[in-house]
């Protein structure tokens, strides 16, 4: 934390919330050694946290009950639960697409605020990309409120269409292709504004098992590339273990933490390899047996 | 033996697409019944006037009213009417939707204009447009500004409403992917609650169109000395029977025409719902 470029002095209000619970939530994995490799600006290092968040509804449901969570720059978090437990909402919180009923989410770092990034982009379970737009154009859209020159905005789209293999499809309506087809447009316009962190909502969920296992595959090697920091959130449990760095397993309403499980897996990953590793089982079934 | 066997394995197979085959034909004769329709009540309504069993004087034969067409159009009179009051829908068509979508899109999106026009719209919208001609015709005299204003009042409501409704059934997903990528507000709305609202933008425009021309036509019937709906009231007080019918047809070819030519731009315009 020492060399850390974070200025607490811009963001007055956030301090640590004590506990050592909550200590044990900033220890990095094992697994995430590699992660030093990556050389960053100082500039672009990030950090969430999200302190005593809850959401209760105008119902007086309440969804979100004292989350604590400190997200390290480059991890990649998986966030998940079973369904109604609320990880949607704490997305779209830590998002600015919902708010919080009490506590609060910071995404500090120094960089957040420029005029040519995003501080995050959103990737969501649903169909997001817009049928009226062509796939490129759908994916120059997320350029709108940056001030980048054009031919910067074509050439990074040419790129993350080569990464997904969609460069064929550029100029296709998002109707003439496969739900698979349409994540991979959703996850290249995430990448393409090359946001410091990435908010995935179930991006796989509505796809089909095999759809699903390779398309975790491709996201891991476009992540391997850029260490963005991810929060993935997802209701498939070895999903988030072949994914993540650390699990946040949440409870049923009230959504709250569990427990935060470190895998401790070397990266690159290969998700379907780890799938026959041992260590891969044991994760699985403890948390099912958390979520039991 | 075996042979006339094959035969008839093959005419199974075969007869199996081709089951098709009855009900195509039938569908032709279908679409020449739907083409001769018209054609045959012409026909029986020329010889129900020849046999005199319908008065000529308020049912002139149709070979009648197709000898009259050929003497307007030849006084170059035909095309003049035709396109004054073609001009006066358009005009007033488009002076009322320009800002009847821009006012439906702010609806539609914004909760505190919504509230604040919702009650404005329902009190003015059942109002018959007709009615109001004399009020236009007050504040804009007898010249192109109060038929270009009635067309426009009528069309204006239309495309208020509509767009609303489109905007309203956006799903709620490209709202929040344009506010997570921070979309700019103009291209907001112009690159996603517009198309977005795009399909019923056009059920408001097919309705407008209509109701353009019946308020068109209308605001002509008294208020004009050219156009369609001058000629039609015109025809009455002349006694110009047949130049009365001439110009209804005109009426009703213009609406077919312009709907026709909707139904293109449509397609054009909304590639993503045909697929």
């Amino acid at each position: 934390m020492g060399s850390s470029p974070i200025s607490v002095a811009r963001f007055p209000n956030w301090r640590r919330p004590p506990g050592e619970e909550v200590g044990a939530f900033v220890q990095v994995s094992n697994g995430t050694d590699k992660r030093k490799e990556i050389e960053k600006p100082e500039a672009q290092m990030i950090r969430i946290n999200v302190q005593d968040v809850g959401k209760v509804y105008s119902t007086g449901t309440v969804a979100l009950e004292n989350i604590d969570l400190a997200i390290e720059d480059g991890e990649f978090v998986s966030v998940l639960g079973p369904s109604g437990c609320g990880k949607s909402t704490l997305l779209r919180i830590m998002a600015s697409l919902d708010h919080a009923t009490s506590g609060k989410i910071d995404i500090v770092g120094s960089g957040i605020a420029a005029k040519d990034a995003l501080p995050f982009a959103v990737v969501f379970q649903e169909v997001s990309i817009y049928p009226w737009m062509k796939v490129r154009d759908n994916i120059e859209f997320a350029f709108d409120s940056l001030s980048m020159p054009r031919a910067e905005v074509r050439k990074r789209v040419d790129q993350q269409l080569e990464l997904v293999g969609l460069s064929k499809f550029a100029k296709a309506y998002p109707h003439q292709l496969s739900g698979g087809m349409k994540q991979r447009v959703a996850v290249a316009r995430a990448f393409a504004v090359d946001p410091p962190v990435l908010f995935m909502d179930e991006p796989f969920g509505s796809l089909d098992e095999q759809t699903r296992v390779g398309l975790a595959g491709e996201l891991l090697q476009i992540w391997e590339r850029t260490r963005k920091t991810v929060v993935f959130v997802t209701h498939g449990i070895e999903e988030a273990v072949s994914l993540a760095d650390r699990v946040v397993v949440l409870s049923k309403s009230p959504g709250r933490i569990k427990e935060i499980i470190p895998i401790d897996f070397p990266r690159p990953r290969d998700p379907v390899k780890l799938r026959g590793e041992p260590k891969f089982g044991e994760y699985v079934v403890r948390i099912w047996d958390l979520l039991r | 033996m075996n042979d006339v066997a094959e035969a008839t394995v093959e005419q199974g197979l075969t007869a199996l697409p081709t089951q098709h085959l009855p009900k195509s034909s039938f569908a032709a004769s279908e679409r020449w019944l739907r083409i001769a329709a018209p054609f045959i009540v012409l026909a029986l309504w020329e010889l129900i006037v020849r046999v005199h069993l319908l008065d000529q004087r308020f049912f002139p034969a149709p070979s009648m009213i197709v000898e009259d067409f050929i003497a307007y159009a030849q006084s170059g009179q035909l095309v003049t009417d035709t396109l004054t009051t073609l001009s006066r829908i358009l005009v007033g068509f488009f002076i009322g939707a320009i800002p009847g979508t821009i006012l439906g899109l702010f609806m539609g999106i914004n909760k505190w204009v919504r509230a604040f026009m919702d009650p404005i719209v329902s009190i003015l919208y059942p109002i018959p447009k007709i009615a109001i001609l004399p009020l236009m015709l007050l504040i804009f005299g007898i010249g192109e500004a109060s038929k270009y204003s009635l067309v426009a009042i009528g069309v204006f409501f239309l495309m208020v409403i509509n767009t609303e409704a489109g905007v309203r059934q956006i799903q709620q997903i490209y709202i929040d992917v344009a506010r997570a990528y921070r979309i700019k507000p103009l291209s907001f709305y112009t690159r996603v609650l517009l198309p977005g609202a795009l399909p019923n933008v056009f059920a408001g425009v097919k309705l407008s169109i209509g109701v353009g021309i019946i308020l068109g036509v209308a605001a002509e019937f008294t208020a004009a000395k050219s156009g369609l709906g001058f000629t039609i009231w015109n025809g009455w007080q002349t006694l110009q029977v047949e130049r009365m019918y001439v110009a209804l047809v005109m009426v009703s070819l213009l609406g077919y025409l312009l709907t026709a030519l909707l139904d293109e731009t449509e397609k054009l315009l909304i590639p993503w719902l045909r697929p």
